[in-house]
């Protein structure tokens, strides 16, 4: 099941499209309540588009791209990303990753989170453990 | 205006965090995972676990209310409006299942300013009934015009 890990592989992509409801129920199953995820009218009071993704929710993306890929939540032993563009909703989220050195049965995978020309999540870096 | 540095090291309280079988699937919904192992009991079971498999980043739901402490401390001092969770990191031992208590401790890992931004890193350590280490993040902030 799981995917390939060689030097140089691409992972397979992850898409997914966050409803107008997401940040909502985000929310609630996080417990991160900040009013620009949920609010449109205080985000847009701010100087946001509207309201905006949680970046753990990206971040989330860019995980169950890994675990995916690798075939178990187990396998995933770390990840480290940045936040920088907002994400927004009804926009298609995709994740890439690609394999950069695999060395005493773990493997590092560099990964983003983009939408459209807007990168999300940058500068991922996981470590996936193999069988 | 410098940052002020006298709070790194400074510990806060640890917070106790029991997982439960339906926060487990509420989030794994939440963020689109569809592996039965966080959402069926029967399949987790059939997995060899207890009960339903937190999906990794759960580690959100429950080191977050050991690091907001830390994020308000006046003596860290950071300005909330101008605040952006600017990086996030986690390592996990293991994976952490329904039924299981957690007990997680945060505390300033470094202040810094660069450039007219301060960098505040929290440390969030979280451990099992045994004490074992399950999960430990790094909690990235940076606030603007420090």
């Amino acid at each position: 099941m799981a995917a390939d890990y060689e030097t140089g592989a691409e992972l397979p992509e992850l898409k997914v499209t966050p409803d107008r409801f997401l940040t909502v129920r985000y929310a609630g199953a996080s417990g991160d309540f900040n009013p620009i995820h949920i609010d449109e009218e205080f985000a847009k009071s701010v100087g946001l588009p509207g309201r905006i993704l949680h970046g753990l929710w990206s971040m989330a993306q860019v995980a169950r791209a890994q675990t995916e890929a690798a075939g178990g939540p187990e396998k995933l032993k770390a990840l480290s990303v940045q936040f920088r563009g907002m994400g927004v909703l009804e926009q298609e989220v995709v994740v890439t990753s690609t394999v950069k050195a695999v060395e005493d049965g773990t493997a590092t995978v560099a990964a983003e989170a983009r939408q459209g020309e807007t990168r999300i999540v940058r500068n991922a870096v996981a470590q996936i453990a193999l069988d | 205006m410098p940052v002020n540095t006298s709070a790194v090291g400074k510990q806060y309280p640890p917070v106790t965090y029991a997982v439960g079988r339906e926060k487990v699937k509420e989030y794994a919904s939440a963020v689109g995972e569809t592996n039965p192992l966080h959402l069926d009991p029967a399949a987790a079971r059939a997995a060899g676990y207890d009960d339903v498999v937190a999906p990794p980043m759960f580690a959100v739901v429950y080191q977050s209310q050991a690091v907001m402490p830390g994020i308000f401390d006046p003596e860290v001092g950071i300005n909330f409006a101008m605040m952006v969770h600017s990086g996030q990191d986690f390592r996990w031992e293991r994976v952490v299942v329904a039924g299981e208590e957690l007990t997680t401790r945060a505390k300033v890992a470094s202040i810094e300013e660069k450039g007219g931004m301060g960098f505040y890193d929290f440390e969030v350590v979280t451990q099992d009934a045994g004490g074992a280490t399950v999960c430990t993040g790094i909690w990235k902030m940076i606030v603007r015009g420090v």
